[in-house]
């Protein structure tokens, strides 16, 4: 390695999955290891918060090491210790920080608190080096937000859903056709195997805002799908979630499309789990090509939370010389900024 | 040897560390505050007072619960990271087995206590010998009135220790009677230079990795979760 490079282990421990990477110089991943819950959480339908604690604490040092293994480096050759403070399920939180803390003090490097929305963003600079201004599409089982970006390191949220997040959303759709969690792909799935005979509504809101709303959406499918039952008629699953992507897809890629002209961005990314979703990775693609915009998706391995991610973004901050201090700690409702 | 303990089962939060097995220091508050915030800067202040590098510890020692689930992480987690970032041994301790050395020169049998909400509380029974406090049962969760009444019949003086007696003091009075000895407010409070000694005569019985809290109890979901296959077997 040359002396100028950089390498940063990322800790994430937001939600359900237990994950720690080395990353060289922000865009160069050394190892990306991910230990998911989800077998665990199935049975209960979902995340369920303290089972989620209990699992990190288990897992921790193992993916640590394992990360480490296959990177092949030793702690003397990192430069930073960077670890997701929030947002995310607090206890899941705590868990990461305080092994990212113990572990900078044991190995005596820095520590550097890196925001989950930041990561995913910064999962595109390891596909394609970032270039400014940009915009990013965030979506998520957690999140759904337009964020603006002038230069490294620097977030404007520009748009954000006002109640469930676009994963909630397919979740809960997904329940009530009857498919098991996490229903998202199923959905996705489905939908390419079915057309989008029912007009849901589409939620835009006021005109100008880059706001999102998916609450009512989810009430008109299962409004309409209990109707519909009571008049004797049916829709093939297949049908009920190509309808629903579609009124999903054309809201996230209108506003996207409206945000990146007005901020007058040559570049747009897709990120978080959701960016998996075939059939917004192809509306999206076609709109920008349209329009003449850079895009950027990561593959799947960088979309869904992962550690790498947390990494990218934690050198920026190393650059930067923004680092914390023993008194980290995990906060659910992280600010982007 | 060298050791560092670590105790965050409760809101006291205690840090010591033995220098070649004699006590060089340690750091303990009775505040409800944040431990996820406050627990690695007291770790810090203590090894630059005692003057001590991390790589120097031959041991880390932990209250591994019962207790707070979100303490009790905290503090493992810190514990078994350092360890193995240093390649040293974890040794985790009851967190009732650190509390009833409050009462070492207690002739009678000593019930430690953490309030476990909606009337239970994690629990153990210990006597003190003269080589040591011994457990004569197995720590659990209970609701305090029938663990009082059981402790009552067997006619012996018992001394109550707990951060949380504000809450179970007149429960305790009423069942034991005269039987109950009741420390002072300081008797009461967890000591981490006591989890260090204990800790530095145990055995090494996991690796790091290996290592997690003994919350005594399952998760909610989990405990509902099985409650139900259960139900669905019967029928
Ligand atoms: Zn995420």
């Amino acid at each position: 390695m040359s002396e100028k490079d950089t390498l940063i282990v990322g800790i994430e421990t937001s939600c359900d999955e237990t994950a720690v990477a080395v990353v060289k110089n922000g865009r160069e991943i050394l190892s990306n290891v991910v230990s998911s819950q989800i077998e665990s959480h199935k049975r209960f339908g979902g995340v369920v918060p303290e089972i989620a604690s209990r699992h990190h604490v288990e897992q921790v040092t193992v993916i640590i090491e394992a990360a480490m293994t296959e990177a092949d480096v030793t702690f003397a050759e990192v430069d930073a210790i960077a670890v997701t403070e929030g947002p995310g399920l607090v206890g899941a939180l705590l868990v990461g920080v305080n092994a990212a803390k113990a572990l900078a003090f044991a190995v005596d490097k820095p520590l550097i608190g890196v925001h989950h929305i930041a990561g995913h963003i910064y999962a595109n600079h390891i596909v394609e080096e970032l270039t400014f201004p940009l915009l990013t599409l965030v979506v998520s089982g957690g999140h759904t937000e337009l964020v603006y970006m002038e230069e490294h390191g620097s977030y404007e949220v520009i748009g954000e859903t006002r109640d469930d997040a676009v994963g909630e959303a397919y979740d809960k759709v997904a329940r009530t056709i009857g498919l098991p969690y996490p229903g998202g792909p199923h959905i996705d799935r489905l939908a390419a195997e079915g057309e989008p005979v029912i007009t849901f509504p589409r939620s835009w809101l006021e005109p100008g805002s880059y706001d999102f709303s998916f609450s009512g959406l989810k009430s008109s499918v299962i409004n309409t799908l209990h109707n519909a039952k009571q008049r004797g008629e049916s829709w093939t699953n297949e049908q009920i979630a190509a309808s629903f992507q579609a009124s999903v897809i054309e809201v996230l890629v209108g506003k996207t499309m409206g945000a990146a002209k007005e901020k007058q961005v040559k570049r747009v990314l897709l990120a978080g789990g959701v960016a998996a979703n075939k059939g917004l990775r192809a509306a999206l693609t076609k709109a920008c090509e349209a329009e003449g915009l850079r895009l950027t998706i990561p593959p799947l391995k960088l979309c869904t939370d992962n550690a790498a991610m947390i990494a990218a973004a934690g050198t920026v901050k190393w650059k930067q010389g923004r680092f914390a201090d023993d008194r980290l700690n995990g906060h659910s409702g992280l600010e982007l900024n | 040897m060298n050791i560092l303990a670590i105790d965050t089962s409760t809101y006291v939060m205690g840090v010591a560390i033995l220098r070649d097995g004699i006590p060089a220091g340690e750091m303990r508050t009775h505040l409800k505050k944040n431990h996820s915030i406050r627990l690695m800067p007291a770790i810090r202040a203590l090894f630059e007072e005692v003057d001590m590098k991390p790589a120097e510890l031959d041991r880390i020692v932990v209250s591994e619960g019962p207790g707070s689930y979100t303490g009790v992480r905290i503090g493992v987690t810190t514990a078994k990271t350092m360890a193995w970032a240093l390649n040293r041994p974890v040794i985790g301790v009851s967190s009732m087995e650190m509390l009833a050395q409050n009462g070492r020169y207690f002739n009678g049998v000593i019930s430690p206590f953490y309030d476990a909400r909606r009337g239970q509380v994690f629990t153990g029974l210990y006597r003190s010998m003269s080589n040591g406090i011994i457990r004569e049962s197995e720590d659990r969760i209970t609701l305090h009135d029938g663990w009082l009444k059981a402790l009552k019949e067997q006619g012996e003086p018992v001394l109550c220790v707990s951060p949380d007696m504000e809450k179970h003091k007149e429960l305790i009075q009423q069942e034991l009677g005269d039987l109950a000895i009741i420390g002072t407010e300081i008797d009461a409070l967890p000591s981490p230079l006591e989890l260090a000694r204990i800790g530095m005569r145990k055995d090494v019985v996991t690796t790091a990795h290996e290592f997690s809290p003994n919350y005594l109890r399952l998760a909610e979901a989990e405990a509902k979760w099985l409650e139900k296959i259960k139900d669905e077997k019967k029928r």
